[in-house]
């Protein structure tokens, strides 16, 4: 018996993507972001696209350039205080953005990921986050419900890869790509080093490929991955 | 006359919030000046520095030359592990901070209430660009701290008898370090701890928008 192989382009992974998809994207500032998959998304320019991711990136690079391009309608994210542009996109309503606090945003998408509605929690109460969400009491507290989140396809930044899509990731470039990579109908991985079946001990294995859908090897690391002086 | 310069309000407040972090404890610096304490830490003090996108175990902030493109601390900042590190995904950094296991976390403020309500996130109309991690970090850490300047770039007093901006989190300030004083938030409001060094209770008072106990005994300096 052998595993199936999933290996693909990462031209031929984003063509899956339809108009009017929603996209989770991994990726916390930049360690994580799948640069090239987003490259190829503005290049082929599917449109009306809602977004999952924690931030927004900074100007001129990740999903900077999918708002840039007028293919974001939705974004819902923690802080996007680091990009301007997406800040007056904001403000001149030209995108939709629904804050959500950042651990609250990874439980959304582990209980999607896990295929449960929702999450129950006493984060935000008092506060804005609050306003417009259901209410429930269970054991004498009120708590507020966050409905669980899916996403058409998910976006991953892997560091290493076998072809079933097992996946492992680097430093503190997981963040939010290990919980992305449950909660997707169509989950795309490109990977650093893509290694053959057996090349990643079964111990060190972060995202099981049985979750994954597609494997894109970069044969190029993106320039936006880039030290940069602060 | 001695060479040495004389640490300023800002290098001393600074100096004195990082005495805060004590052996033992688990903590989350946030972003702006807090995150400044760690080079205030004395090398064999035992405690493990805690950050949002995914790391227990942070070392000491790297010159852009030595940085790892794959290391960062939630501000961006081009991080180092440690001996025993250890990264992990959103979900469980945040399971961390909201099952109490976070010591300490210290924040930066744009307004203190008397009653411990923190804002940090947003001005309506100005600055909106979403909480990140605060609301989690203010309302479960175990302990709340505060660092930031006494009054605003105007002149007026962050420290008020309630918040007038959108809250982060209700009540849950504990002790707030400025450039002039170390103030508690008790039950019956401001009470002045220390003074830095150089100021009067007087001018605390007059920065300070709501009451301020000021105790019978004699002031600690910083």
């Amino acid at each position: 018996m052998s595993l199936p192989d999933k290996t693909t382009t990462i031209e031929a992974a984003v063509a899956r993507i339809p108009d009017g998809a929603t996209i989770m994207v991994g990726g916390f500032g930049v360690p994580g972001t799948p640069f090239t998959l987003i490259r190829e998304l503005v290049r082929q320019g599917q449109k009306d696209l809602t977004l999952i991711k924690n931030d927004a990136n900074e100007t001129g690079m990740g999903i900077d350039l999918l708002i840039a391009n007028g293919q974001v309608k939705t974004l819902i994210s923690t802080h996007i205080g680091l990009n301007a542009n997406a800040i007056s996109a904001l403000n001149s309503g030209r995108i939709r953005v629904e804050f959500c606090a950042q651990g609250i945003l990874a439980e959304r998408i582990r209980a999607g990921g896990a295929g449960l509605a929702a999450i129950v929690t006493d984060i935000g109460l008092g506060t804005e986050l609050a306003e417009g969400k259901q209410v429930v009491e269970m054991n004498g507290k009120r708590l507020l419900v966050e409905n669980a989140l899916r996403a058409d396809v998910a976006l991953i930044h892997a560091d290493r890869a076998d072809p079933f899509g097992n996946l492992t990731y680097a430093a503190t470039a997981r963040n939010f790509n290990p919980l992305m990579a449950m909660a997707a109908k169509m989950v795309i991985a490109e990977v650093e080093t893509l290694g053959p079946l057996g090349s990643l001990s079964p111990e060190a294995v972060e995202t099981p490929g049985a979750f994954v859908d597609h494997v894109a090897e970069l044969f190029e690391i993106s320039e936006d991955y880039g030290i940069v002086r602060r | 006359m001695s060479d040495a310069k004389p640490l300023d309000a800002r290098a001393r407040m600074i100096a004195r919030a990082a005495r805060e972090l004590t052996a033992g404890m688990v903590v989350n610096l946030g972003i702006g000046l807090p995150t400044k304490v760690i080079n205030h830490l004395p090398a064999d003090l035992p405690v493990c520095l805690h950050t949002e996108n995914g790391m227990t175990g942070i070392g000491a902030t790297l010159p852009y030359e030595r940085a790892d493109r794959n290391l960062i601390d939630a501000g961006g900042a081009y991080v180092s592990p440690i001996p025993g590190s250890a990264y992990f995904d959103s979900a469980v950094s945040f399971a961390l901070v909201r099952s109490g296991r976070l010591d300490l976390t210290m924040l930066g403020a744009f307004e203190v209430a008397q009653n411990g309500d923190l804002a940090n996130w947003k001005i309506p109309g100005k600055f909106s660009p979403g909480a990140g991690g605060a609301i989690e970090l203010a309302q479960k850490a175990r302990r709340v701290v505060v660092m930031t300047t006494h009054t605003d770039r105007h002149g007026n007093p962050k420290l008020l008898q309630q918040c007038t901006l959108p809250l982060t989190a209700q009540r849950r300030v504990a002790r707030i370090f400025t450039d002039l004083a170390v103030i508690d938030v008790t039950a019956h409001g401001f009470e002045l701890c220390e003074l830095a060094t150089g100021v009067t209770v007087q001018e605390v008072t007059e920065a300070t928008g709501a009451p301020l106990i000021v105790p019978d005994t004699d002031i600690p300096t910083f």
